[in-house]
């Protein structure tokens, strides 16, 4: 029998007995289960790494508006403050915030973006690995490596529920997308092994309870903003870890508590916009406006 | 059971906006298309659930008809599929149920023509979907293997018969999951292999007796 990997403390003492990073014991794991080798594993994560880049390339310059006309210029507005008006943030976590709605907003549009974890959470990730690696001279390599440590941050949650709306709530989607970012943003920070794993849990931790209500039924509102803010969710996770900061609950158990707060959660939270943000007044009126 | 892979966490490159809802359902079609693998005269979608009351908010529709065309996920002609002219040249009509005893985002692919077939599917998450039904038989296609799908008389020997012909060819059984209406009846048999069988062992499965319908579906790309 092979050894199987599906908790975090599995992940923590793999990388330990071997004295391997997590993306490295992450890629060996795939390779035994005899369906990648380590050339193609690297090779999707470097094919979703630039489709991420051209993505955000795209949606920076674009104010297309989305097919409901709800949204579509929310990245060009807050680039214009930036370059305006000073921002109590630094260069840094201002790019993250840019990057995240540039990347979501290309989601609205139908336009080409990387489901990471899922399309509706598509911004987070790639707005936190890229704007750092971008700020800090991260080799292409080492992002690869994030990529992939984000990718086993989100293998291991998936095995316990699926990274679904419908069946988690939006905790399942951007709050794991947060967990994988900040795991990644914490590899590349240079934190060890329990950091990296301590950043996850604490992201996941804090936003347990996020409901799937999209207005009119679109991952439009509040999905396009939610990626900045998660993703300035995952920086928050992060930092705390690298000030080895614990979280008290240990990771596995956050996510067997994800697992239970989904199944407790009302089927009318979880993207069937039947309660919550999308049973407002205000969306039902956009509902009557917009799906005529 | 197959768990995830990091590949799947971190991809499909697709068209937006929702993994379930638009890249599954592009999924969903290119498996029931290479499932029924024949050009029907019509298809009746019946969205269910989730899928039904935020699907064309999500472009489910667009998605799982993209996929019935052979679109791939990050195909560009997705968002505008209704007035492409491969979908001009065909018939289609989409119905919207709820029914709680099916998963939140399940769809039935219902084909009219030479050949009838309803295939009923799923949409998991993070864009991995699995097929649950043909027709009236149970089965697991996730679209991650190169399948063999059989349905047939059921009498004594064809799983032996159709498995030695597989060996003989070299290539490894990853899973085998059978069903039949009652015994003596029809069955359905998939088989996942690890790699690729000949042209010739596929012809030699297909002219087994007691075969009604044989079918070697590709794995899906992304």
């Amino acid at each position: 029998m092979e050894n199987i990997i599906s908790t975090f403390r599995q992940l923590y003492y793999t990388c330990k007995e071997q004295n391997k990073p997590i993306y490295e014991t992450a890629i060996d794991y795939e390779v035994s289960r005899g369906e990648y080798t380590e050339y193609n594993l690297r090779l999707q994560a470097k094919k979703s790494l630039d489709a991420m880049k051209e993505a955000i390339k795209i949606g920076l310059t674009s104010t297309e508006p989305s097919p409901s006309g709800m949204s579509g210029n929310d990245c060009d507005k807050l680039q214009k403050s930036f370059k305006k008006s000073v921002s109590i943030l630094g260069s840094t976590a201002r790019k993250i915030m840019t990057y995240a709605l540039a990347t979501s907003e290309q989601n609205l549009r139908m336009g080409t973006i990387v489901a990471c974890p899922t399309a509706g959470s598509c911004g987070i990730v790639p707005a936190v690995l890229i704007a750092f690696a971008e700020d800090n001279n991260i080799a292409e390599g080492e992002q690869i490596n994030a990529l992939i440590t984000a990718g086993e941050v989100g293998r291991i949650v998936s095995n316990k529920m699926a990274l679904a709306g419908a069946v988690g709530g939006c905790q399942a989607e951007c709050g794991v997308a947060s967990a994988m970012a900040s795991a990644a943003l914490t590899q590349m920070r240079g934190g060890n092994i329990k950091q990296i794993i301590n950043s996850a849990a604490l992201a996941l931790k804090n936003v347990l309870g996020l409901t799937c209500d999209p207005v009119c039924g679109l991952v439009e509102i509040p999905c396009v903003k939610r990626n900045p803010f998660l993703a300035i969710h995952a920086v928050t996770a992060s930092e705390l870890a690298m000030a080895d900061i614990i979280s008290k609950i240990p990771v596995d158990e956050v996510v067997d508590a994800m697992e239970q707060t989904g199944k407790l959660m009302s089927p009318l939270l979880k993207e069937s916009s039947q309660g919550g943000l999308a049973k407002t007044k205000t969306a039902i009126i956009l509902e009557k406006n917009i799906l005529k | 059971m197959r768990q995830s892979s990091i590949i799947d966490i971190i991809s499909p490159t697709m068209a937006g906006p929702s993994s379930s809802h638009t890249a599954g359902a592009v999924r969903l079609g290119l498996l029931a298309r290479n499932v029924y693998n024949a050009k029907p005269d019509k298809i009746v979608f019946k969205l269910y659930n989730s899928y039904a009351l935020t699907g064309k908010g999500h472009g489910t529709d667009k998605g799982l008809l993209a996929g019935i065309l052979g679109f791939s996920v990050d195909d560009k002609r997705i968002k505008h599929v209704f007035e492409t002219p491969e979908a001009k040249a065909i018939n289609y009509e989409f119905e919207y149920l709820e029914d709680f005893n099916r998963h939140p985002n399940a769809v039935d692919f219902i084909f009219e023509g030479g050949l009838n077939m309803t295939i009923s599917g799923d949409s998991i998450g993070a864009g991995e979907i699995i097929l649950t039904k043909i027709n009236r038989f149970s089965v697991n296609l996730d679209g991650k293997y190169n399948t063999l799908l059989f349905v047939y008389e059921d009498v004594p020997g064809v799983i032996s018969n159709v498995t030695r012909i597989i060996q003989e060819d070299n290539v490894n059984i990853a899973s085998l999951h059978c069903d039949r209406s009652g015994k003596g009846k029809d069955a359905s048999m998939c088989i996942c292999l690890d790699g690729e069988i000949s042209k010739q062992c596929l012809h030699t499965v297909s002219d087994l007796k007691n075969m009604y319908i044989v079918r070697y579906i590709k794995k899906l790309e992304s």
